[in-house]
């Protein structure tokens, strides 16, 4: 019953009318932003993130929520329209949606899309609202050793369980994790790897981190490979509304697909790939139409959609309740948290109650109002990609570079935005994941810092980390993870040999 | 050298990047030897900067041993000069702003480079919208978020 009593004390906060015009605003940029091609969630909570700057801290976050809602949804809108998924996550939506889109249904893909994503979204936020609390009173009695244990677990399955190539993938997490050593040590107040640049002692900014990364980086990709491969925009033809069938085959991916989204987003798991792509093999499978796999089947979009919005909201779990990122957009939600001085985790919850409880509140508000506003507005949303795609991209870079001059206009600032582009760019060409990169970052010198707390509580005994029952089983499921792909990859070897 | 390569067919992406990581592992290592404060028990500054350095070396021998193997995926061919056009946009944009352009000035000069650099024909005319979107921003953060941008000659005409 507390549960309630806290919901309800937060939807005061969150309707407050400034609020509510708060989340309303975040929902429209959230959409508009996430609509344009190329930019998934992570990119548009991270090019909005200045804009909340001045802001109150309650504000700011409420307006955060609905960014990232309305980043989701506008990033499964450019998937179907455009066959062209902002992000890992929508692929699978991209897979049915755009071959809909094809047979004149894109209104129905989108629509099913934006209530799957409603109703998963709603039953997530119900499930973050009852579990957050009592992971929250087990995450009281953690000790440093036991955060240590989980941020190495997070390392290991943002990075390399379940990419291409666990190499490439740790690869990109440890130039994220030598990034984060830079600048001063807080316990110490020695300055690390600064090079006598004082631009550099206060670390590296996670949002230029990421903005360089993903839109920097991506522009320049696009454009590299512009000429090889034009886009084109599928026009929606015939109704926007589903039909009763729609309805009937719509229902049960949606809710199978919230199943899968939300307890594989809570856990540190590793992102929304994987429900996704569970959530649309399952849809063939139990598919009573399996010939229209592949030609546009509603359920291959309502299924990996709600899973993508379900897991969307499970991320949010280890977020606010340890102070835990496991996806890039996580960890740019993170550096927004701690723009304000604020760190989510238990004792967030039993200070700041109102915020907390406020932002979880909004999440149900923001997701009401992305159905009220987006089924009316996707010809405004349609109109938006179809911007010439220099425009496009020449936007992009300006907001891109607007963010930094705005918080930090130094040239140096800039030119770690542009080299980290640069990088960006020739991690994406050679295949290389860039999401562990921004983990990292963010997360490498939280893990520092509760071993550290760790060992100078046991006077400096490793040993500490492997006799703690959380922290040992912890660390070895970390390292089974770590260890298995290359087992079974040298598993599969040998048996090719023995052949 | 160059034949040899070419017999051997070394990955020579994977090689530069075991390199890079390597030169990464030796600067880290480095900079945790020359710090002058370790603490007396617990773990000092340096410790986990030597973790991280041994498991930069790590990855650069798993490198070393890909490169000599099956290599990194090839990529397709890229359009070279889109890049150039784009990145003399950002490293204009960055002089710009280091020598009091202003932030008008520099929106112009990457809006109209980064389109012209994805096909765009028509660089005046891009470089005129640029001008306006940088005012545009420039005067909402200005008036409604109160937080100035980088003011240049430009700007100084609207105080």
């Amino acid at each position: 019953m507390d549960t309630l009593l806290d919901l309800f004390h937060g939807f005061t906060v969150a309707f407050e009318p400034s609020k509510l015009l708060f989340c309303l605003i975040g929902v429209f940029l959230g959409t508009a932003v996430g609509v344009l091609p190329g930019i998934g969630p992570a990119l548009t909570v991270a090019l909005l993130l200045p804009v909340t700057f001045k802001l109150d801290p309650a504000g700011s976050l409420i307006m955060f929520a609905g960014i990232y809602y309305g980043g989701m949804y506008g990033g499964s809108t450019t998937a179907i329209l455009l066959n062209a998924p902002g992000e890992s996550a929508s692929l699978a939506t991209a897979l049915e949606g755009s071959k809909m889109a094809k047979a004149g249904r894109g209104g129905p893909a989108l629509a099913t899309a934006a209530i799957g994503s409603f109703v998963a979204g709603t039953i997530a936020t119900i499930g973050l609202a009852f579990l957050a609390p009592w992971l929250v009173e087990i995450a009281v009695h953690f000790g440093p050793w036991d955060y240590f244990g989980l941020m190495i677990l997070a390392f290991v399955t943002v990075s390399a369980t379940f990419g291409d190539s666990p190499l490439r993938g740790l690869t990109s997490l440890f130039i994220g994790i030598t990034l984060g050593l830079i600048g001063i040590d807080k316990l110490t107040g020695q300055a690390r790897l600064t090079f006598g640049v004082p631009e550099l002692l206060n670390g590296i900014e996670v949002t230029t981190l990421a903005v360089g990364l993903f839109a920097v980086g991506e522009a320049l990709y696009v454009a590299s490979q512009r000429a090889h491969a034009p886009e084109e925009i599928i026009p929606i033809k015939g109704s926007l509304w589903m039909n009763r069938q729609d309805w009937k085959r719509s229902w049960a991916p949606w809710l199978r697909g919230t199943a899968f989204g939300f307890p594989i987003g809570a856990l540190p798991a590793g992102g929304a790939e994987v429900p996704t792509f569970l959530s649309y093999s399952t849809e063939k499978r139990l598919c009573k139409y399996p010939d229209e796999f592949g030609k546009g089947a509603i359920e291959g979009v309502a299924g990996p959609e709600a899973a993508n919005n379900a897991s969307a909201a499970g991320t949010l779990v280890p977020l606010l309740t340890l102070g835990l990122p496991t996806s890039a957009t996580a960890a740019i939600m993170l550096a927004g948290f701690q723009q304000y001085g604020l760190n989510p985790g238990p004792l967030l919850f039993a200070e700041k109650p109102d915020l907390v409880w406020g932002l979880i509140a909004s999440l149900f508000i923001a997701n009401v109002m992305l159905v009220i506003i987006n089924l009316p507005l996707i010809g405004l949303w349609v109109r938006l990609l179809a911007i010439p795609q220099p425009w496009l991209y020449a936007g992009i870079l300006v907001f891109a570079t607007m963010g930094t001059l705005a918080v930090n206009p130094s040239p140096v600032e800039l030119s770690m935005l542009f080299g980290f582009g640069y990088l960006g760019y020739l991690m994406r060409r050679y295949d290389y994941p860039v999401a562990p990169m921004v983990v990292g970052l963010i997360l490498g010198p939280m893990a520092e810092a509760q071993l550290r707390r760790a060992l100078q509580i046991s006077l400096g005994d490793p040993m500490i980390l492997l006799e703690n029952p959380g922290s040992a089983t912890l660390l070895g499921i970390a390292f089974i993870a770590l260890v298995a792909p290359f087992v079974m990859k040298g598993l599969n070897k040998f048996k090719a040999a023995e052949d | 050298m160059a034949s040899e390569t070419t017999t051997r067919r070394i990955d020579r992406p994977a090689l530069v990047v075991a390199l890079l990581l390597f030169a990464c592992a030796g600067i880290v290592a480095n900079d945790a030897a020359s710090q002058t404060i370790v603490s007396t028990y617990g773990l000092g500054p340096t410790a986990v900067p030597y973790v991280v350095s041994i498991c930069l070396a790590v990855l650069g021998l798993a490198h070393l041993v890909v490169a000599f193997k099956e290599g990194i995926p090839k990529p397709g061919p890229a359009d070279t000069v889109a890049i150039l056009w784009i990145v003399g946009g950002l490293v204009g944009l960055v002089a710009c702003i280091a020598f009091g352009g202003g932030f008008i000035l520099a929106t112009a000069l990457i809006f109209a480079c980064t389109a012209r650099g994805m096909g765009r024909r028509a660089f005046a005319v891009d470089f005129i919208i640029g001008l306006v979107l940088g005012l545009v921003i420039f005067l909402v953060f200005l008036k409604l978020l109160t937080l100035s941008l980088p003011a240049g000659p430009l700007e100084r005409l609207f105080f």
